[in-house]
Protein backbone atom coordinates (compact mmCIF):
# COMPACT_ATOMS: atom_id res chain seq x y z
CA UNK A 1 0.00 0.00 0.00
CA UNK A 2 2.65 2.43 1.21
CA UNK A 3 6.16 1.95 0.18
CA UNK A 4 7.15 5.23 2.19
CA UNK A 5 10.29 4.40 4.11
CA UNK A 6 10.12 5.14 7.83
CA UNK A 7 13.65 7.30 8.01
CA UNK A 8 15.82 7.74 10.73
CA UNK A 9 17.91 10.36 11.90
CA UNK A 10 21.22 11.74 13.64
CA UNK A 11 20.55 14.75 15.27
CA UNK A 12 23.93 16.93 16.01
CA UNK A 13 24.34 19.59 18.51
CA UNK A 14 26.18 22.95 17.48
CA UNK A 15 27.57 25.11 19.33
CA UNK A 16 29.48 28.18 17.75
CA UNK A 17 30.09 26.25 14.39
CA UNK A 18 31.41 23.12 16.14
CA UNK A 19 29.62 20.07 17.19
CA UNK A 20 29.19 19.16 20.72
CA UNK A 21 28.48 15.99 23.08
CA UNK A 22 31.30 14.22 21.55
CA UNK A 23 31.21 12.30 18.77
CA UNK A 24 33.29 9.39 18.68
CA UNK A 25 33.17 7.82 15.73
CA UNK A 26 35.48 9.91 13.52
CA UNK A 27 38.88 10.97 14.92
CA UNK A 28 39.05 13.04 17.87
CA UNK A 29 40.86 16.35 15.46
CA UNK A 30 37.81 15.98 13.09
CA UNK A 31 34.98 15.04 15.88
CA UNK A 32 33.70 18.58 15.84
CA UNK A 33 33.33 19.51 12.29
CA UNK A 34 30.01 19.15 11.32
CA UNK A 35 30.84 18.74 7.56
CA UNK A 36 32.62 15.75 8.16
CA UNK A 37 30.28 14.34 10.60
CA UNK A 38 27.53 14.69 8.21
CA UNK A 39 29.49 13.14 5.38
CA UNK A 40 30.08 10.27 7.63
CA UNK A 41 26.72 9.98 8.97
CA UNK A 42 25.08 10.34 5.00
CA UNK A 43 27.73 7.37 4.24
CA UNK A 44 25.92 5.57 6.86
CA UNK A 45 23.28 5.95 4.96
CA UNK A 46 21.59 8.38 7.34
CA UNK A 47 18.04 9.60 5.91
CA UNK A 48 17.88 12.68 6.72
CA UNK A 49 20.37 14.83 9.52
CA UNK A 50 18.80 17.81 11.63
CA UNK A 51 21.52 20.17 13.45
CA UNK A 52 20.47 21.83 16.44
CA UNK A 53 22.26 25.10 16.81
CA UNK A 54 22.85 25.54 21.03
CA UNK A 55 25.17 28.87 20.17
CA UNK A 56 23.92 30.90 23.62
CA UNK A 57 24.35 34.52 21.72
CA UNK A 58 22.68 36.26 19.24
CA UNK A 59 25.87 37.32 17.63
CA UNK A 60 27.54 33.90 16.89
CA UNK A 61 24.45 32.69 15.26
CA UNK A 62 25.48 33.91 12.20
CA UNK A 63 28.24 30.74 12.55
CA UNK A 64 25.49 28.71 12.01
CA UNK A 65 24.43 29.96 8.46
CA UNK A 66 28.20 28.87 7.76
CA UNK A 67 27.99 25.59 8.76
CA UNK A 68 24.95 25.01 6.70
CA UNK A 69 26.44 26.37 3.89
CA UNK A 70 29.36 23.73 3.94
CA UNK A 71 27.10 20.97 5.02
CA UNK A 72 24.79 21.35 2.09
CA UNK A 73 27.34 21.96 -0.47
CA UNK A 74 28.71 17.97 0.54
CA UNK A 75 25.56 16.25 1.33
CA UNK A 76 23.02 15.39 -0.67
CA UNK A 77 20.01 14.30 1.76
CA UNK A 78 17.98 16.52 3.28
CA UNK A 79 18.76 18.85 6.60
CA UNK A 80 16.90 20.49 9.05
CA UNK A 81 18.19 23.34 11.31
CA UNK A 82 17.09 24.22 14.30
CA UNK A 83 17.67 26.54 17.50
CA UNK A 84 16.60 30.35 17.63
CA UNK A 85 14.58 30.14 14.37
CA UNK A 86 12.71 33.90 15.45
CA UNK A 87 11.38 35.11 12.20
CA UNK A 88 10.58 34.68 8.67
CA UNK A 89 14.22 36.15 8.65
CA UNK A 90 16.09 33.78 10.07
CA UNK A 91 13.91 30.82 8.05
CA UNK A 92 14.90 32.85 4.91
CA UNK A 93 18.72 33.06 5.70
CA UNK A 94 18.62 29.17 6.75
CA UNK A 95 16.37 28.25 3.39
CA UNK A 96 18.72 30.28 1.87
CA UNK A 97 22.20 28.62 2.95
CA UNK A 98 20.42 25.11 1.73
CA UNK A 99 18.59 24.40 4.76
CA UNK A 100 15.44 22.18 3.78
CA UNK A 101 13.53 22.07 6.51
CA UNK A 102 13.73 24.56 9.87
CA UNK A 103 12.18 23.75 13.32
CA UNK A 104 10.73 26.27 15.09
CA UNK A 105 9.87 25.86 18.59
CA UNK A 106 10.06 28.77 21.45
CA UNK A 107 8.89 31.53 18.59
CA UNK A 108 5.88 29.49 18.04
CA UNK A 109 4.60 29.08 21.49
CA UNK A 110 5.81 32.87 22.11
CA UNK A 111 3.65 33.77 18.82
CA UNK A 112 1.68 31.05 16.97
CA UNK A 113 1.09 32.84 14.01
CA UNK A 114 4.32 32.88 13.05
CA UNK A 115 4.41 29.04 12.08
CA UNK A 116 1.23 30.05 9.91
CA UNK A 117 3.30 32.83 8.52
CA UNK A 118 6.18 30.75 7.63
CA UNK A 119 4.00 27.87 6.07
CA UNK A 120 2.30 30.36 3.86
CA UNK A 121 5.62 32.09 2.49
CA UNK A 122 7.87 29.36 2.32
CA UNK A 123 5.57 26.26 1.93
CA UNK A 124 4.29 23.58 4.85
CA UNK A 125 7.02 21.10 3.64
CA UNK A 126 9.96 23.30 5.05
CA UNK A 127 8.47 24.20 8.54
CA UNK A 128 8.79 21.69 11.29
CA UNK A 129 7.46 22.94 14.79
CA UNK A 130 9.36 21.02 17.66
CA UNK A 131 7.67 20.05 20.97
CA UNK A 132 9.19 19.28 24.13
CA UNK A 133 6.79 17.53 26.26
CA UNK A 134 6.61 16.37 30.01
CA UNK A 135 3.88 13.94 31.58
CA UNK A 136 2.36 16.18 34.01
CA UNK A 137 -0.74 13.13 35.07
CA UNK A 138 -0.68 9.45 34.90
CA UNK A 139 -4.38 8.77 34.68
CA UNK A 140 -5.28 9.59 31.98
CA UNK A 141 -1.83 10.25 30.75
CA UNK A 142 -1.47 14.08 30.10
CA UNK A 143 1.70 16.44 28.41
CA UNK A 144 2.24 19.40 28.42
CA UNK A 145 4.65 21.63 26.78
CA UNK A 146 7.66 23.24 28.14
CA UNK A 147 10.48 25.39 27.34
CA UNK A 148 14.21 26.12 28.23
CA UNK A 149 15.16 22.59 27.98
CA UNK A 150 12.43 21.15 30.18
CA UNK A 151 12.90 23.48 32.80
CA UNK A 152 9.85 26.35 31.75
CA UNK A 153 5.97 24.77 31.99
CA UNK A 154 3.94 26.58 29.49
CA UNK A 155 0.38 24.60 30.60
CA UNK A 156 -0.57 24.25 26.91
CA UNK A 157 -1.70 21.05 26.49
CA UNK A 158 0.62 18.56 24.10
CA UNK A 159 -1.87 17.03 22.20
CA UNK A 160 -3.72 20.74 21.80
CA UNK A 161 -0.81 22.10 20.54
CA UNK A 162 0.08 19.39 18.35
CA UNK A 163 -3.12 19.77 16.59
CA UNK A 164 -2.94 23.23 16.40
CA UNK A 165 0.35 23.46 14.94
CA UNK A 166 -0.83 20.84 12.14
CA UNK A 167 -3.72 23.32 11.50
CA UNK A 168 -1.17 26.12 11.32
CA UNK A 169 0.79 24.40 8.60
CA UNK A 170 3.38 22.86 10.25
CA UNK A 171 4.76 20.01 7.60
CA UNK A 172 6.24 17.63 10.31
CA UNK A 173 6.35 17.70 13.95
CA UNK A 174 9.31 16.89 16.16
CA UNK A 175 8.55 15.65 18.98
CA UNK A 176 11.10 15.28 22.19
CA UNK A 177 9.58 13.66 25.47
CA UNK A 178 11.75 15.78 28.01
CA UNK A 179 10.93 12.85 30.63
CA UNK A 180 12.95 10.46 28.66
CA UNK A 181 15.83 13.02 26.38
CA UNK A 182 19.22 11.62 28.03
CA UNK A 183 17.78 8.75 29.96
CA UNK A 184 18.54 6.21 27.09
CA UNK A 185 15.55 4.36 28.76
CA UNK A 186 13.58 4.67 24.80
CA UNK A 187 11.57 7.16 23.83
CA UNK A 188 7.64 8.00 25.42
CA UNK A 189 5.73 5.01 23.09
CA UNK A 190 2.26 6.64 24.99
CA UNK A 191 2.78 9.92 24.18
CA UNK A 192 4.65 9.37 20.69
CA UNK A 193 1.81 7.49 19.73
CA UNK A 194 -1.23 9.83 21.07
CA UNK A 195 0.77 13.08 19.06
CA UNK A 196 0.61 10.45 16.09
CA UNK A 197 -2.44 9.61 16.09
CA UNK A 198 -3.60 13.04 16.59
CA UNK A 199 -2.40 14.90 13.83
CA UNK A 200 -1.94 14.13 9.95
CA UNK A 201 0.80 15.35 9.63
CA UNK A 202 4.47 13.27 9.88
CA UNK A 203 5.70 12.77 13.26
CA UNK A 204 9.21 12.81 14.59
CA UNK A 205 10.42 10.63 17.61
CA UNK A 206 13.10 11.92 19.91
CA UNK A 207 14.30 11.90 23.16
CA UNK A 208 15.49 8.82 25.16
CA UNK A 209 16.96 6.10 22.59
CA UNK A 210 19.48 3.74 24.10
CA UNK A 211 19.47 0.78 21.94
CA UNK A 212 17.86 -0.41 18.34
CA UNK A 213 15.08 -1.85 19.49
CA UNK A 214 14.19 1.67 20.89
CA UNK A 215 13.85 2.65 17.39
CA UNK A 216 11.69 -0.21 16.48
CA UNK A 217 9.58 0.53 19.27
CA UNK A 218 8.94 4.41 18.74
CA UNK A 219 7.75 3.21 15.01
CA UNK A 220 5.99 0.00 15.68
CA UNK A 221 4.10 1.10 18.72
CA UNK A 222 4.80 4.80 19.12
CA UNK A 223 3.62 4.66 15.36
CA UNK A 224 6.29 7.38 14.30
CA UNK A 225 6.78 8.03 11.06
CA UNK A 226 10.77 9.14 12.00
CA UNK A 227 13.28 8.35 14.79
CA UNK A 228 15.49 10.92 15.65
CA UNK A 229 18.87 9.74 17.89
CA UNK A 230 22.12 11.30 18.78
CA UNK A 231 24.47 9.31 21.40
CA UNK A 232 23.83 5.72 20.07
CA UNK A 233 25.27 6.55 16.45
CA UNK A 234 28.02 9.66 18.31
CA UNK A 235 29.65 7.01 20.11
CA UNK A 236 29.93 4.46 17.56
CA UNK A 237 27.87 2.06 19.23
CA UNK A 238 25.77 1.20 16.49
CA UNK A 239 25.74 2.64 12.55
CA UNK A 240 22.66 4.03 10.90
CA UNK A 241 23.29 1.25 8.75
CA UNK A 242 23.08 -1.05 11.97
CA UNK A 243 19.64 0.54 12.67
CA UNK A 244 17.91 0.16 9.36
CA UNK A 245 19.41 -3.40 9.40
CA UNK A 246 17.81 -4.12 13.00
CA UNK A 247 14.34 -2.33 11.78
CA UNK A 248 14.21 -3.92 8.31
CA UNK A 249 14.89 -7.68 10.26
CA UNK A 250 11.81 -6.33 12.45
CA UNK A 251 9.46 -5.77 9.50
CA UNK A 252 9.81 -2.21 8.55
CA UNK A 253 10.32 -1.10 5.62
CA UNK A 254 13.78 1.02 5.07
CA UNK A 255 15.96 2.78 2.88
CA UNK A 256 19.06 0.28 2.89
CA UNK B 1 33.53 22.40 -22.63
CA UNK B 2 31.61 22.00 -19.79
CA UNK B 3 27.98 22.53 -20.34
CA UNK B 4 25.88 25.12 -19.05
CA UNK B 5 22.93 24.92 -16.82
CA UNK B 6 20.20 27.55 -16.10
CA UNK B 7 18.54 27.11 -12.89
CA UNK B 8 15.36 28.89 -13.12
CA UNK B 9 14.94 31.18 -10.13
CA UNK B 10 11.10 32.58 -9.49
CA UNK B 11 11.68 32.86 -6.09
CA UNK B 12 10.12 28.90 -5.31
CA UNK B 13 12.13 27.38 -2.94
CA UNK B 14 15.36 26.29 -2.24
CA UNK B 15 17.59 26.54 -5.34
CA UNK B 16 21.16 26.67 -3.78
CA UNK B 17 20.85 22.47 -3.37
CA UNK B 18 19.79 22.05 -6.78
CA UNK B 19 22.85 24.10 -8.16
CA UNK B 20 25.24 22.40 -6.01
CA UNK B 21 23.98 18.95 -6.44
CA UNK B 22 24.40 19.92 -10.21
CA UNK B 23 27.82 20.86 -9.47
CA UNK B 24 28.56 17.67 -7.67
CA UNK B 25 27.42 15.53 -10.04
CA UNK B 26 29.02 16.35 -12.93
CA UNK B 27 31.15 18.97 -15.28
CA UNK B 28 28.82 22.09 -15.84
CA UNK B 29 28.30 25.82 -15.38
CA UNK B 30 25.13 26.63 -13.39
CA UNK B 31 23.78 29.64 -13.45
CA UNK B 32 20.33 30.24 -10.66
CA UNK B 33 18.87 33.18 -12.53
CA UNK B 34 16.17 35.03 -13.88
CA UNK B 35 17.22 36.66 -16.40
CA UNK B 36 15.41 35.89 -19.52
CA UNK B 37 18.85 36.10 -22.11
CA UNK B 38 20.44 33.80 -19.54
CA UNK B 39 18.21 31.44 -19.87
CA UNK B 40 17.65 31.34 -23.47
CA UNK B 41 21.45 30.92 -24.09
CA UNK B 42 21.98 28.21 -21.22
CA UNK B 43 22.60 24.35 -22.94
CA UNK B 44 20.33 22.76 -20.74
CA UNK B 45 17.71 24.42 -18.13
CA UNK B 46 16.04 23.11 -14.68
CA UNK B 47 13.07 24.36 -13.19
CA UNK B 48 12.50 23.09 -9.67
CA UNK B 49 10.08 24.76 -7.08
CA UNK B 50 8.59 23.84 -4.18
CA UNK B 51 5.39 25.37 -2.58
CA UNK B 52 1.41 26.62 -3.71
CA UNK B 53 0.98 26.17 -7.71
CA UNK B 54 -1.15 29.47 -7.99
CA UNK B 55 2.61 31.25 -6.48
CA UNK B 56 4.80 29.59 -8.95
CA UNK B 57 2.23 31.15 -11.86
CA UNK B 58 1.88 34.24 -10.27
CA UNK B 59 5.47 34.52 -9.72
CA UNK B 60 6.73 33.21 -13.44
CA UNK B 61 4.44 35.81 -14.95
CA UNK B 62 5.60 38.72 -12.60
CA UNK B 63 8.89 38.07 -13.81
CA UNK B 64 7.93 37.58 -17.28
CA UNK B 65 9.31 34.49 -17.71
CA UNK B 66 6.09 32.23 -18.90
CA UNK B 67 7.46 32.63 -22.48
CA UNK B 68 11.03 31.73 -21.64
CA UNK B 69 9.81 28.54 -19.93
CA UNK B 70 7.58 27.60 -22.84
CA UNK B 71 10.57 28.10 -25.29
CA UNK B 72 13.03 26.09 -23.68
CA UNK B 73 10.33 23.64 -23.30
CA UNK B 74 10.20 22.81 -26.55
CA UNK B 75 13.43 23.69 -27.70
CA UNK B 76 16.50 22.42 -24.49
CA UNK B 77 17.05 19.19 -22.37
CA UNK B 78 14.55 20.11 -19.41
CA UNK B 79 14.28 19.05 -16.17
CA UNK B 80 10.76 19.52 -14.13
CA UNK B 81 11.71 19.09 -10.06
CA UNK B 82 8.65 18.79 -8.03
CA UNK B 83 6.46 21.84 -8.13
CA UNK B 84 8.27 22.39 -11.67
CA UNK B 85 6.60 18.99 -12.85
CA UNK B 86 3.35 19.79 -11.74
CA UNK B 87 3.17 23.46 -13.44
CA UNK B 88 3.39 21.53 -17.15
CA UNK B 89 -0.04 20.30 -16.80
CA UNK B 90 -2.96 21.68 -17.80
CA UNK B 91 -5.04 22.16 -14.29
CA UNK B 92 -4.17 21.58 -10.32
CA UNK B 93 -7.25 21.51 -7.90
CA UNK B 94 -5.29 23.25 -5.63
CA UNK B 95 -7.02 26.84 -4.02
CA UNK B 96 -9.95 25.82 -6.06
CA UNK B 97 -8.98 25.39 -9.09
CA UNK B 98 -5.24 26.63 -10.62
CA UNK B 99 -4.74 26.60 -14.27
CA UNK B 100 -0.90 25.78 -15.38
CA UNK B 101 1.20 25.68 -18.30
CA UNK B 102 -1.01 22.70 -19.87
CA UNK B 103 2.09 21.07 -21.77
CA UNK B 104 0.93 17.94 -20.68
CA UNK B 105 -2.62 17.00 -20.55
CA UNK B 106 -3.54 15.97 -17.19
CA UNK B 107 -4.38 17.29 -13.62
CA UNK B 108 -2.41 17.96 -10.37
CA UNK B 109 -4.70 16.19 -7.41
CA UNK B 110 -4.50 16.48 -3.64
CA UNK B 111 -3.88 12.96 -1.79
CA UNK B 112 -6.08 13.84 0.78
CA UNK B 113 -9.16 12.22 0.33
CA UNK B 114 -8.32 9.76 -2.05
CA UNK B 115 -5.37 7.91 0.26
CA UNK B 116 -6.82 5.56 2.91
CA UNK B 117 -7.25 7.16 5.96
CA UNK B 118 -6.30 4.05 8.24
CA UNK B 119 -4.69 1.11 7.89
CA UNK B 120 -2.42 -1.32 10.17
CA UNK B 121 -0.30 1.80 11.14
CA UNK B 122 -2.76 4.05 11.09
CA UNK B 123 -3.73 6.69 8.66
CA UNK B 124 -1.26 7.63 5.71
CA UNK B 125 0.03 11.16 6.65
CA UNK B 126 0.19 14.38 4.39
CA UNK B 127 2.88 15.36 3.11
CA UNK B 128 4.07 12.31 1.69
CA UNK B 129 7.39 13.12 3.16
CA UNK B 130 10.38 11.26 3.00
CA UNK B 131 12.28 8.41 0.59
CA UNK B 132 10.09 6.27 -1.16
CA UNK B 133 10.52 3.65 -4.20
CA UNK B 134 10.29 4.91 -8.02
CA UNK B 135 9.58 2.47 -10.05
CA UNK B 136 10.66 3.16 -13.89
CA UNK B 137 7.68 1.93 -16.41
CA UNK B 138 9.95 2.83 -19.52
CA UNK B 139 13.29 3.17 -20.93
CA UNK B 140 14.82 6.41 -20.82
CA UNK B 141 18.91 7.90 -20.67
CA UNK B 142 18.04 9.65 -17.59
CA UNK B 143 17.39 6.44 -15.72
CA UNK B 144 20.87 5.28 -16.80
CA UNK B 145 22.68 3.43 -14.28
CA UNK B 146 19.46 3.90 -11.82
CA UNK B 147 18.52 0.60 -10.31
CA UNK B 148 14.26 -0.26 -10.73
CA UNK B 149 12.67 0.65 -7.86
CA UNK B 150 15.64 3.12 -6.14
CA UNK B 151 14.76 5.06 -3.51
CA UNK B 152 14.33 8.93 -3.71
CA UNK B 153 13.08 11.52 -1.43
CA UNK B 154 9.82 13.43 -1.95
CA UNK B 155 7.88 15.97 0.20
CA UNK B 156 4.68 17.23 -1.35
CA UNK B 157 1.07 17.18 -0.72
CA UNK B 158 -0.02 16.84 -4.58
CA UNK B 159 0.47 14.16 -7.55
CA UNK B 160 0.21 14.65 -10.95
CA UNK B 161 -2.41 12.97 -12.87
CA UNK B 162 -1.71 12.78 -16.83
CA UNK B 163 -4.53 12.05 -19.22
CA UNK B 164 -2.64 9.93 -21.27
CA UNK B 165 -0.30 6.95 -20.25
CA UNK B 166 2.60 7.55 -23.30
CA UNK B 167 4.35 10.38 -20.73
CA UNK B 168 4.46 8.77 -17.66
CA UNK B 169 8.29 7.65 -16.75
CA UNK B 170 7.41 6.22 -13.50
CA UNK B 171 5.16 5.72 -10.38
CA UNK B 172 5.58 5.69 -6.81
CA UNK B 173 3.24 4.04 -4.39
CA UNK B 174 1.60 6.04 -1.41
CA UNK B 175 -1.61 4.81 -0.41
CA UNK B 176 -2.25 4.76 -4.19
CA UNK B 177 0.05 4.29 -7.71
CA UNK B 178 0.56 7.82 -8.88
CA UNK B 179 2.82 9.17 -11.58
CA UNK B 180 6.61 9.96 -10.12
CA UNK B 181 8.10 10.96 -13.74
CA UNK B 182 7.04 12.21 -16.63
CA UNK B 183 9.29 12.31 -20.16
CA UNK B 184 8.31 13.33 -23.63
CA UNK B 185 10.77 14.81 -26.32
CA UNK B 186 13.14 16.73 -24.54
CA UNK B 187 11.44 17.17 -21.01
CA UNK B 188 12.09 15.31 -18.09
CA UNK B 189 10.16 16.14 -15.21
CA UNK B 190 10.02 14.12 -11.71
CA UNK B 191 7.73 14.53 -8.90
CA UNK B 192 10.62 13.49 -5.90
CA UNK B 193 14.08 15.93 -5.35
CA UNK B 194 17.19 14.30 -7.11
CA UNK B 195 19.11 17.01 -5.71
CA UNK B 196 18.34 15.38 -2.06
CA UNK B 197 18.36 12.34 -2.99
CA UNK B 198 21.79 11.33 -2.51
CA UNK B 199 23.28 8.91 -4.76
CA UNK B 200 20.79 8.11 -7.04
CA UNK B 201 19.55 11.24 -7.01
CA UNK B 202 23.07 13.13 -8.41
CA UNK B 203 23.27 10.06 -10.49
CA UNK B 204 20.28 11.44 -12.28
CA UNK B 205 21.52 14.86 -12.42
CA UNK B 206 24.49 13.57 -14.01
CA UNK B 207 21.97 11.61 -16.83
CA UNK B 208 20.95 14.93 -17.21
CA UNK B 209 23.82 16.97 -17.78
CA UNK B 210 25.05 14.57 -20.81
CA UNK B 211 21.49 14.51 -22.21
CA UNK B 212 21.12 15.67 -25.68
CA UNK B 213 17.82 15.95 -25.42
CA UNK B 214 16.01 13.08 -27.52
CA UNK B 215 14.77 10.51 -26.77
CA UNK B 216 12.77 8.02 -29.38
CA UNK B 217 10.33 6.71 -26.69
CA UNK B 218 11.04 3.06 -27.19
CA UNK B 219 11.82 0.92 -24.31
Amino acid sequence: MSGLAKRIIPCLDVDRGRVVKGVRFVDLVEAGDPVVIARAYDGQGADELVFLDITASAEERETMVHVVEAVAGEVFIPLTVGGGIRNLDDVRRMLHAGADKVAINTAAIQRPAFVSEAAARFGVQCIVVAIDAKQVAADPPRWEIYTHGGRRPTGIDALDWARRMAAAGAGEILLTSMDRDGTREGFDLALTRAVSEAVPIPVIASGGVGALEHLAAGILEGRADAVLAASIFHYGEYTVGDAKRYLAASGIEVRL
Amino acid sequence: MSTSVAVIDYGMGNLRSVSKALEHAGNCRVAVTAERDRILAADRVVFPGVGALRDCMAELRRRDLEEVVRHCLAHKPFLGICLGMQALLDFSEENQGTPGLGVMAGRVLHFDGRIPSAGAQGPLKIPHMGWNRVHRVRAHPLWADIPQDGWFYFVHSYYVQPEHAEGVAATTEYGLRFTSALAWDNVFAVQFHPEKSQHLGLRLLANFLRWDGTWNGTV
